[in-house]
């Protein structure tokens, strides 16, 4: 019977084709868009994360701290939430530092009276406590030590790029959102053409002594198929431009800086399972409306 | 034992009142068809006859009354039990209402799948039924690319194929010529003689001339007489 009712659902496929093909591109476009900003995400999370690893805070500290408040200072800065590590830069091996980094510009250090850098404790944080918010709260609190004249985490720009990015992930959200509910009209207004246009045959079939399922199942397989076959189109699209574009990035001026990956096969397959979904609940909608007895 | 009234017949109306809106299209027919029969309602066009037909396979709803189909009361079949009440039933139409998009050999087989048989039984079957209305050459064709008798031998095939105990035809020769008229007439005998209840709504009287039966005549929604009329043969069409 399965088989019987695929075969059905395969026929009127080819009996409304015009129809069928532009669902099947309705739905391949849908899955497009929506899977290139689920790729877009998952590239700049991991980017970022990668970025966030490296995420240290400076401390710079005031003049003429001695050995004991130093200790002292230490130990309170290793007791605030979310510190891993501290390690204290002196000034001399930070002046060391800042002469091997600027090598070629050696000329500038030498008419220096004396060594214009502070102390300073480079902070690093636990893996967990890397969320932007609690940078700036670990950071607030170091601030607020009296011993401390100033404290910077070198890459703020980033808690700027995350707050931008989160927006873009909401917006994102919001069109996968739209996306969905959009194919689900259309793929409900494709099988409600169809139904229309078998109108006669589904009487006929009635007539002979038809269940409902015999006469329903069928459309169910087609939403199905469209689904599948429409994320299949869009997932195959969605790979070719990501080969290309991969490509070029790897090649070019980012080569070495980002390894763009595309999605797993985990999650593609989930992506034409939901497509499958969003198919049946279009059938489903179109038949509880238009296929009443 | 002895065959009473009641449990010889095969369908019973009592009292059967249908309206289309305001209009009434039967009024208190009381009739019994036994099992068997080879009945005719016939009537002038608008006297209820297709509407008596729909009745029966819930096509449409009776008003008021009651009907029983091989002692199933219709006002007691849930939705969902239809088609298998439509199942004792072999329908053909003026219209002959095949899908066009299907072959002779789909459109036969659709009862059989709709019931759910095996692959190799529908067929076995189909091509035996065809063979039997003579379209047995034709199963790949489709149904527009056939005249109107073939269409309606076709249609024949697919009431039948399910040994259905009722045929209903509702004007099965209304749109066939002289010959093709003959040959689906002798068809439906041939189901009559196999033990079917043959019930065909028409308003031509030579028809029921040349077929003999009984004659149920309709007139403006109410049953006007029960008759019965013998086989008279005209030699232009035999």
């Amino acid at each position: 019977m399965t088989i019987l009712f695929f075969r059905r659902a395969v026929e009127d496929f080819r009996n409304n084709r015009l129809l069928n093909i532009i669902t099947l591109l309705t739905i391949s476009l849908s899955i497009l868009i929506v899977c290139a900003f689920i790729l877009f995400f998952v590239n700049t999370s991991e980017i970022m994360n990668s970025w966030k690893k490296g995420l240290r805070i400076m401390a710079y500290l005031k003049p003429n701290l001695s050995g004991a408040a130093l200790t002292d200072l230490t130990r309170r800065v290793q007791g605030i939430s979310g510190v891993k590590k501290v390690q204290f830069v002196s000034k001399e091996r930070a002046f060391a530092l800042l002469k091997k980094q600027m090598k070629r510009q050696a000329s500038l250090f030498d008419n220096l009276a004396e060594n214009p850098l502070p102390n300073a404790f480079e902070i690093r944080l636990n893996a967990a406590d890397q969320s932007w918010d609690k940078v700036e709260w670990v950071a607030a609190k170091i601030e607020a030590l009296d011993e401390v004249s100033e404290v910077e985490y070198g890459q703020r720009w980033l808690g700027r790029y995350t707050h931008l990015f989160d927006l873009f992930k909401l917006t994102g959200y919001a069109m996968c959102g739209i996306f969905f509910i959009a194919t689900v009209f259309i793929v409900a207004n494709t099988i409600r053409l169809v139904i229309y246009s078998r109108r006669d045959e589904i009487e006929i079939m009635r007539l002979v002594g038809a269940e409902e399922r015999f006469v329903k199942i069928p459309f169910y397989f087609q939403g199905l198929l469209q689904g599948a076959v429409g994320a299949g189109i869009g997932l195959s699209i969605l790979f070719v431009a990501y080969l290309v574009i991969a490509s070029n990035i790897e090649q070019g001026f980012f080569s070495g800086l980002f390894h763009i990956r595309f999605l797993s096969p985990l999650f593609s397959g989930a992506v034409i399972l939901l497509s499958m979904l969003v198919g049946w609940f279009g059938s489903y909608l179109s038949l509880k409306q238009y296929l009443k007895v | 034992m002895i065959e009473t009234e009641a449990n010889s017949s095969i369908i019973r109306m009592f009292h059967v009142h249908h309206n289309y809106g305001t209009k009434k299209a039967l009024i208190d027919i009381t009739l019994d068809i036994f099992k068997n029969d080879f009945v005719f309602i016939t009537g002038p066009s608008g006297a209820g006859k297709s509407t008596l037909l729909k009745l029966l396979y819930l096509a449409e709803t009776v008003s008021e009354g009651q009907i029983l189909v091989d002692g199933i009361n219709l006002s007691r079949v849930p939705r969902k039990r239809i088609p298998f009440l439509r199942r004792k039933f072999g329908i053909i139409f003026q219209d002959y209402k095949l899908i066009a998009g299907r072959t002779v050999f789909d459109n036969v087989s659709l009862v059989l799948e709709a019931a759910g048989k095996k692959r190799r039984l529908i067929q076995k079957k189909v091509r035996s039924v065809l063979r039997l209305v003579g379209m047995e050459d034709r199963q790949n064709a489709s149904p527009p690319s056939l005249s109107g008798g073939e269409q309606q031998r076709v249609a024949v095939a697919r009431a039948i194929i399910g040994d259905p105990k009722i045929i209903l035809a509702d004007e099965p020769t209304g749109s066939l010529d002289d010959d093709s008229a003959g040959i689906i007439m002798d068809l439906l005998n041939g189901v009559h003689i196999r033990g079917a209840t043959v019930i065909i709504a028409t308003h031509d009287k030579d028809l029921i001339n040349r077929t003999g039966g009984r004659v149920l005549y309709l007139k403006q929604g109410r049953l006007e007489a029960s008759t019965f009329t013998e086989k008279h043969y005209d030699n232009s069409i035999f």
